[in-house]
Order: structure tokens, then C-alpha cells, then sequence
């Protein structure tokens, strides 16, 4: 490769830096309101850099013109009082600027607070778009699908180029849901059920493997930085597939024998007493206290942040207090690597389609 | 008793400085004071940065870490920002409007000692292990869930201070009104002491909010009641919107002194009058005014409703049009003038283009739409700290240089100034700039750690760097007050700068324990500007020489504030806290403590103090000290 290829590349790949990581940044608009924000960013960030430029103008010419110097050191510059022709310029143009701004602003706002499409249903009563009620927890995240009788956890499948609503609450502290590749956040309030909507793109979901990243934006306590999520926006077939298959769980008898000694530990040790491993959890959310594991083997990650392996597994079922501080699990067990072994393998058996 | 024939030696200074009325004094503590606290919140910025210099670090644990930024942001606004500005009012505004000192000299000693303990409260919280870890914005559900006392210590430690922060507000409000020499219309006072008055004004209406909202969270953390327990019909939103009721109107209590210290410097060293006074005060008017009906912009994410976060949004945007009303007039201050670029110029210099930055950055996130994604990220982290820092900051370092030889009859050194600049400046862009797009690339704020491969990592590094150069820049400036108070030149003329504008450079540095010899009379705006135009060399006096009447010093602020402080440990372990560890003998040291204050106020209150005069006949002799300006 000849020398400015590589430096084509370089600026290239910096330049793409420059935007951040497709699946996490708010500068790769993956959907309909992603787009209008980042569309508001241009925007403003235009109207900002011309205002900034004529400040930087004026300072510059000030600063090369009226220096004090040898030559003129004793002279007194003419007292002026000030200039209202001036005042009036520069109380008007910012007023034009602002209201140039203010009016997407006030569009933008009304528009994506609109959540009535959520409460529409076709001819047999049935909703037409897809809601899902996220339940945010220290430090993690439940989606209830409630027109399908499922719940999960960590994973958000959702379908994409339509509008998903969302019902938020918290159980605990105050949490933010976001996904920045799909739009802004909404603060998930222990007092109030919040409700918006996003919209993800299926060619971006395509460039991006179908995962965007989620996180939590309100201080939460410790382990905040590690209250992450994934995205799963699958086309509409594929997540048909998936609601079905999810309808359709059924809970398999393992069939290896350290599997099936790892479920014996699941259900001797009573992680069965907080975790469900079916997705039809009926309880009503407040009971529900740790993650629903239906599905578990076909997680993106363990824990919402570690990548999804074995070992990871292991550790975190071992130590989960020097992964996530102050998770309401446990600091630390004391399991052999023999059951960790088992519990991780039973772990992975559960699936709701290959 | 009185200052001027005080014991002298170590302990009589301390003694002194412990019982002063002084306004010149009280400047000096709040300077020591809000200077020990910007080098304490600096150490923490300092670690938080090298927590987050690469991803996975683990330099500072979860916990640790979300207390160190809790502290840092709680002692930098109210600790060392608010403490410091007090500081150059205190040494300011009486000179600047012609006053022997402010219009309560007890009250404003008593506002200092206030604060300090207040922040010693706080602090402490670190020897007892429990320190606040809920931000400074100490939102309800995560501050009620927080174990320990941390929170309770953010709690009292604020109430003592911020009582001491209204009073003083108060005190100003009061000086300004009344004690301006004859002449000083309320259109000739400078702009330095018209923020002041606005900003005391805003802390007038914006603290008592606070203070409702941190006893309805210390009563719900110490006495059982539910205010902010949803479970029990609660709710925790309340709390946020009396937090930023309060909260947005405080940065405007913080940048409002700030834009007028720069009213004084830029047209000093451009040896030229303000441009467009009236304009400024209307401007500065409006800005507080406005400052009271925005702060739902901070909440936009929190559900309010379209109609609440339009009207909020369009409310905030009207905040620009005042603040590039004062932009445009500085820089045509400037033009047509005689630049001279001293370090207190320098900062003024580098504020203008640093400020403009941080302002339009919150036009941005006043749309807000796109604030929902901004909100709660390292963008906001970086917005505040350019307000902040490239304000409030570069306001104070400004005023340090600019002031020291009024406040302290030396002149700082100006080489080691030039470097604190350029480090401070250089290392401040390099921290900041980039968070902006930490941020946009979908960083939140407050997190501990971040993962690598995110396409963070770089971001980050590059900021922490920045912060190391700032540090660097602050040492500097430290030796360069050490230097100065051991070996800096004294200063034996009253306008150091040689362009000093208003009343303040007309009298000695440091001024007279009475400042003015004689109450001046004022003739025009820029009152000492005038009559050196005129080719006088002292203002002219408004009064015959006479007696003057001066309050006497008392330790008894002393032990009000300490009463207020033992009562706060108390309040903490009583029996009904949430902690579950109180005892009936923190009832006792509750009402003990509470005795104290109550007691020493009493004395106070009964015994009469008539304070006492400087004779005329002493004033005679009084030319060594500097009291011969008038």
C-alpha cells in the first residue's frame, strides 16, 4: 500500500472514531428518533458555530487593533457610554437564531411525547403495536411483554422499523432507560409509569449484528456503570419466531448428567426462589426479584455487561460482589468448581430455540 | 479590644482573625477558608480522572469512586465557588460603593464561621468512613436508599453552611441598599457591586427552597416521616424539583459575581469605560429573573409532560439573548481600547471564548428533544464544567491576581501567574473539549468505570491528561501565594494597575481598618476614574473629619456556629434515624448543642455592644497608615 493509502485509511478510520461506535453512539442514528435528535444536534450545532465564529471574529480583530503598546502608552482611549443601535442588533439576531431553533424544538417535543399510538387496537381488540414494560432494578433490567405473556431480562428483543412502546417503572432507586444508537433516554421513576417510544432501523440493526447497546443513565448506586442492556431488534419475522418460540417454552429435562447435577443445584441452593426459568413468570413484578433465566443460553452477555461464556458464568455465580458491587445476589459463594461447572452447564441448556 | 490597638504577635493575630467584624478580615477567611476547599475538591477531581484514565481501572472502588464525585461537585459549588466570591464581595463591594463595612458586621461573621463548620460537617464525613454517595443532586430514591450516614452528613453539613450563605446574602442586600456614599446613585454603583446585589437577591429566594428540601429529606432519614417514601404515598419528584429550584438558580448566584468581576478587569486594562452600563444591568436583571423559571430543564428526562418541556425549553433559550447581550458589550469594551495584557486580563481573555463555548453548549440542551439524549452523559459533564470552570473559575483565578494587592498590599508575581494561566487554560480545553463527545458517543455520567472497545478509551485518556496539567497550573499558583506573602513586593500606591476605575483603588492597599478616612462623595460612574481625569488626586470627602464609629469584634459567632454543629451530630443518632444506630444520648448532644447556639445567641441579644470610635485626633495621626488617601 502506497504511503497516502495508508494515510487515507488512517484519517478515514479517525474520522469514523470521530462518530464513535455504531452500536453505542448518538451520532449513528439508528431510528426514527435518533435521527430527529441528531437532526436537532446538526441544527443547533450549526446556529452555535455561527455565533461562536462572530464572537471569535470580533475578539480576534480586538485583540491584533487595540493592544497598548510604547507608542501609544499614555494616550487615553475615547470613554464611550455604549451604543443602542448596537444593543438592539445584538438583542435581536439571537432572538431570530433562538426562534429559528425554538421551533423544531417545541415540534420535535410534542412529536416524540406522543404515545397514543400505544393504546391503539385493531378490529379484534388486539393492540398493534408492541409495548413492553421495562422494570428497572439495582443493577438490572426486566421486559415484560405483557400482550404475550412473557417476561425476560438483560436481552430487549424487539422488531424492528416500527414503533416500540415502552412502559417504565423502577422497583428500587431511580434508574434511565437508554439505548443511544435508538434516541434518548426516559428516567425509569420509582413514583410514575413513564412512557415513550423508538424506533429501530433494520439496516442498522443489519450493520451493527442486530445488538445495540443500553445502559443506565441515572445514578443508581455502586454498580451503576455496569447496569448495561442489549438490544436485540430482529425483523419481524424472526421476532414473531421468537414471541412464539418464547409462548411456547418448555422446560426441558436436562440431558447431560452435569447438567442435571446443575439443576439439582439451582433448585437445592433456592436460586429457584428468585430466578424463574420459564418466561410466563405471573407474579406481579415486585416479587419478581432477579432475572428471569428462560432462554439464558441464547444471552449476549452474563450479567448484562461480561462477555457471554462459561467461565464468565462461572465467575460471576462465584463472586458476582467483585463484578457488580452491592448486587442484591450475593457478595460471594462458595461453590466448588465441580458445581460451578454444573450450574453453568445447566445454565446454558436453557433455551427457547436454537 | 478594637483591631487597630490589638495585641500583635501569632496568637493575637489568631485571635483577631477569629473575633474579627472586619469585612477586609472576613474576606481574608473566606478566602483561606473557599481556598483549603477548591484544593481538597481539586484532589478529588484529580482521582476521579485517574480512575477513569483507562477502561477497568481499578484505582478507586464503585463505592469510593461515587463518593469522591459526590464530594467533589457538593465542596466545589458550595464550598469553594460560593465561599470565594464571598471572599472579593466581602473585600470589594464596601470600597467599591464607599461603606466602612457591610451593613451587619456580626451577621457577616457569623455567616462565615457558618460555613466553615458547615463544611468541616461535611468533610468529616470522611474519618467517620460514611460519606455522602448520592451526587450532589442527592436525588431522593437513591439518597433514602443510601447506607450509613454519608447522606445525613451532606444533609446538616449543607443546612449549617447554607444558613450561613443566606445570611450573608442578606448582609449584602442590606450594604447595597443603604450604606452607598452620597452621590452613588444606583446607576453609578460598578458592575461588580450590582452582581453582587442581583446574585444576593438570587440567593435571597433560592436557598430557602434548598433548606425546605434538605429538612424534608432529614426528617424522612431521622425522624420517620415519609415524604419521599412512594411505598407510603411519597414521592421522590418533589425532591428533584425543589433541588433545582434552588440548583438552577444557584449557577446563576455563582456566574453572575463572576461576569462582574470581569466588568471591572476588562475595562481596566483596556483603559476604557464599560460599554453599554445600563444594558449590563438590564441584562444582569434579566438573567437573575430568568435564572428562577428554567429549572424543569434540568428534569426534561423525568417525564413531565410535552407541554411542560416545551415551555421549559423556550424559557431557557430566552436566557442566551441577556448573556449575549454582556458577551458583545465586553468585547466592544474592548475595542477602541488600550489593551494591556496582565494575568487578570489574560483570564478575562481566556474566559470570553471559553464561556461562549460552554453557553451555547446549554442552547443545546435547552432543545429538548435532543437533550434527551444529552441529559445524564459526559456532554452535560462538560457543558457545566466550561460554565463553571471557564466562568466562575477563570473569574476567581482572575480576581486573585487582580485583588491580592487591595486584599493583601502585595502584588502577586506576575511570571508565575502567566504559567498557572497556561497550564490552567491549556489543560481545562484538554479535559473538557473532548467530554462533549465522550458523551455524544454514549458515555453516561457518574460511572465509576467503562468498559474497553467501546470506543472510549482514547477520550479518556486525553481528559485525564488535561486534568494533570490543571493540577500543575493550580501548584503554581499555590507557591506563587507563598512566595508572594514570604518575599512579594509591597505595594505602596492605592491603584497598583495604574488604570483603576472605581472608588476601591482610591485608598491605600490594604485599606484602613475604617477604609475611608472621610465618606467620599461621588460624582459620576467610575467615580475614581473621574476625578483622576480631572487631575485630582484624591476623591473628594462628602463629611468634615470626624469620629468614627467602628463595631467591636466577638468570638460569640464562634460558638453559635459550633452549637449548630454539635447539634447536627446529635440530630444524626438519635434514636429514630434510618440507619438504625441512633441512642437516646444523641438527643442529649442534639439539645446540648442546640443550647449552645441558642445561649450564646442570648448573650448576644442582652448584652449591649455600642462598639466603639476612632478619634478624630487619631485619624490626624494616622498617615503611615494609608488613611492620608482621603
Amino acid at each position: 500500500m502506497k504511503k497516502w493509502q495508508l494515510s487515507l485509511v488512517f484519517l478515514s478510520s479517525l474520522l469514523l472514531a470521530g462518530c464513535g461506535e455504531p452500536y453505542l453512539s448518538t451520532l449513528h442514528p439508528a431510528g426514527e428518533v435518533a435521527e430527529i435528535q441528531f437532526n436537532l444536534l446538526l441544527l443547533s450545532t450549526a446556529i452555535m458555530v455561527l455565533v461562536i465564529s462572530t464572537v471569535v471574529i470580533i475578539y480576534t480583530i480586538v485583540l491584533i487593533r487595540f493592544r497598548r503598546n510604547k507608542e501609544n502608552e499614555n494616550e487615553i482611549p475615547e470613554q464611550v457610554e455604549g451604543s443602542n443601535k448596537l444593543e438592539v442588533v445584538w438583542t435581536t439576531i439571537p432572538i431570530i437564531l433562538l426562534t429559528i431553533l425554538a421551533i423544531p424544538t417545541v415540534i420535535a417535543t410534542f412529536y416524540l411525547g406522543d404515545t397514543s399510538g400505544m393504546h391503539k387496537v385493531n378490529a379484534q381488540g388486539e393492540r398493534e403495536a408492541v409495548v413492553i414494560n421495562v422494570r428497572a432494578h439495582q443493577y438490572w433490567w426486566e421486559f415484560e411483554y405483557p400482550d404475550y405473556g412473557i417476561v425476560t431480562s438483560q436481552d430487549l428483543v424487539v422488531p424492528t422499523d416500527e414503533r416500540v412502546y415502552f412502559n417504565l417503572l423502577a422497583s428500587d432507586v431511580k434508574h434511565s432507560f437508554w439505548v443511544p444508537a435508538a434516541g434518548g433516554k426516559m428516567d425509569v421513576n420509582t413514583d410514575n409509569e413513564n412512557t415513550f417510544f423508538l424506533v429501530f432501523d433494520s439496516e442498522k440493526a443489519e450493520e451493527v449484528g442486530n445488538i445495540f447497546y443500553g445502559k443506565c443513565a441515572e445514578l443508581c448506586g455502586p454498580s451503576h456503570a455496569l447496569m448495561d442492556f442489549k438490544v436485540v431488534a430482529l425483523p419481524r419475522d424472526e421476532f414473531d419466531a421468537w414471541v412464539s418460540a418464547m409462548q411456547n417454552y418448555e422446560e426441558k429435562e436436562p440431558e447431560t448428567d452435569v447438567a442435571k447435577y446443575g439443576k439439582e443445584l439451582f433448585e437445592a441452593n433456592s436460586c429457584i426462589a428468585c430466578h424463574a426459568i420459564t418466561p410466563d413468570d405471573t407474579r406481579p413484578y415486585e416479587a419478581r426479584l432477579a432475572p428471569n433465566l428462560a432462554d439464558f443460553g441464547n444471552r449476549t452477555t452474563v450479567a448484562g455487561f461480561l462477555e457471554f461464556n462459561k467461565e464468565n458464568i462461572k465467575k460471576w455465580i462465584q463472586n458476582p460482589g467483585e463484578f457488580k458491587p452491592g448486587n442484591k445476589m450475593y457478595d460471594r459463594a462458595n461453590f466448588t468448581d465441580e458445581e460451578l461447572d454444573a450450574l453453568a452447564e445447566y445454565l446454558l441448556t436453557l433455551k427457547a430455540q436454537e | 479590644m478594637n483591631a487597630v490597638t490589638a495585641k500583635k504577635g501569632f496568637w493575637g493575630t489568631v485571635w483577631e482573625y477569629l473575633t474579627t467584624t472586619d469585612h477586609k478580615k472576613i474576606a481574608h477567611l473566606y478566602f483561606i477558608g473557599g481556598g483549603f476547599f477548591f484544593v481538597l475538591g481539586g484532589i478529588e477531581a484529580l482521582l476521579i480522572r485517574i480512575q477513569l484514565m483507562k477502561a477497568e481501572n481499578d484505582f478507586l472502588a464503585a463505592q469510593t469512586f461515587n463518593e469522591m464525585f459526590t464530594m467533589h461537585g457538593t465542596t466545589m459549588i458550595f464550598l469553594a465557588a460560593t465561599p470565594l466570591l464571598f471572599a472579593f464581595m466581602n473585600a470589594v463591594v464596601p470600597l467599591q460603593i464607599g461603606a466602612r463595612d457591610v451593613a451587619f458586621p456580626f451577621l457577616n461573621a457569623l455567616g462565615f464561621w457558618l460555613f466553615f463548620f458547615g463544611g468541616i460537617f461535611l468533610n468529616l464525613s470522611w474519618f467517620f468512613g460514611q460519606v455522602p454517595d448520592a451526587g450532589w443532586t442527592s436525588y431522593a430514591s437513591l439518597s433514602m436508599d443510601s447506607s450509613g450516614h454519608g447522606i445525613d452528613f451532606y444533609l446538616i453539613g449543607l443546612q449549617i453552611a447554607g444558613f450561613g450563605t443566606l445570611m450573608s446574602g442578606i448582609n449584602f442586600i442590606a450594604t447595597i441598599v443603604t450604606m452607598r456614599a452620597p452621590g452613588m446613585s444606583f446607576m453609578r454603583m460598578p458592575m461588580f457591586t450590582w452582581t453582587t446585589f442581583v446574585a444576593s437577591g438570587l440567593i435571597l429566594f433560592a436557598f430557602p427552597p434548598l433548606t425546605i428540601s434538605i429538612f424534608l429529606l432529614m426528617f424522612d432519614r431521622l425522624f420517620g416521616s415519609q415524604f419521599f417514601n412512594v411505598s407510603m404515598g411519597g414521592n421522590t419528584i418533589i425532591w428533584e424539583h425543589l433541588f433545582w429550584i434552588f440548583g438552577h438558580p444557584e449557577v446563576y448566584i455563582l456566574i453572575l459575581p463572576a461576569f462582574g468581576l470581569f466588568s471591572e478587569i476588562i475595562p481596566t486594562f483596556s483603559r476604557k469605560r464599560l460599554f453599554g452600563y445600563s444594558s449590563m444591568v438590564f441584562a444582569t436583571f434579566l438573567i437573575g429573573f430568568l435564572g428562577f423559571m428554567v429549572w424543569a430543564h434540568h428534569m426534561f428526562t423525568v417525564g413531565l409532560g410535552n407541554v411542560a418541556n416545551a415551555l421549559f425549553a423556550v424559557a431557557t433559550m430566552a436566557i442566551a439573548v441577556p448573556t449575549g447581550i454582556k458577551i458583545f458589550n465586553w468585547l466592544f469594551t474592548m475595542w477602541g481600547g488600550s489593551l494591556k495584557i496582565t494575568v487578570p486580563m489574560l483570564y478575562a481573555l481566556g474566559f470570553i471564548p471559553s464561556f461562549v463555548i460552554g453557553g451555547v453548549t446549554g442552547i443545546m440542551q435547552a432543545v429538548a428533544p435532543l437533550d434527551y439524549q444529552l441529559h445524564d452523559t459526559y456532554f452535560i459533564v462538560a457543558h457545566f464544567h466550561y460554565t463553571i470552570v471557564g466562568g466562575v473559575v477563570f473569574a476567581l483565578l482572575a480576581a486573585t491576581h487582580f485583588y491580592w494587592p487591595k486584599m493583601f498590599g502585595r502584588m502577586l508575581n506576575e511570571r508565575l501567574g502567566y504559567w498557572t494561566f497556561v497550564f490552567f487554560f491549556v489543560g481545562f480545553h484538554m479535559t473538557f473539549f473532548i467530554q462533549h463527545f465522550l458523551g455524544l458517543w454514549g458515555m453516561p455520567r457518574r460511572v465509576y468505570t467503562f468498559l474497553g472497545g467501546q470506543g472510549l478509551d482514547l477520550g479518556n485518556f486525553i481528559s485525564s491528561l488535561g486534568a494533570f496539567f490543571m493540577a500543575i497550573g493550580a501548584v503554581i499558583l499555590v507557591v506563587n501565594i507563598v512566595l508572594t506573602t514570604v518575599k512579594g513586593k509591597k505595594v505602596t500606591v492605592n491603584d497598583p494597575w495604574g488604570d483603576g476605575r472605581t472608588m476601591d483603588w482610591a485608598i491605600s492597599s490594604p485599606p484602613p481598618v475604617y477604609n475611608f478616612k472621610q465618606i467620599p462623595l461621588v460624582r459620576d460612574y467610575d467615580a475614581w476614574w473621574y476625578e483622576k481625569m480631572k487631575g485630582n488626586k484624591e476623591l473628594p470627602p462628602s463629611e468634615p473629619l470626624q469620629d468614627i464609629h467602628m463595631p467591636n469584634g466577638s468570638i460569640i459567632p464562634i460558638f453559635i456556629s459550633l452549637g449548630l454543629f454539635i447539634a447536627g451530630f446529635g440530630a444524626m443518632y438519635v434514636p429514630s434515624n434510618i440507619v438504625g444506630d441512633g441512642s437516646p444520648w444523641g438527643v442529649v448532644v442534639l439539645v446540648l448543642g442546640l443550647a449552645l447556639m441558642f445561649g450564646s445567641m442570648l448573650v448576644r441579644s442582652l448584652r449591649d455592644d455600642l462598639g466603639y470610635y476612632i478619634r478624630k485626633e487619631e485619624l490626624e495621626d494616622d498617615v503611615e497608615r494609608g488613611g492620608k488617601a482621603i
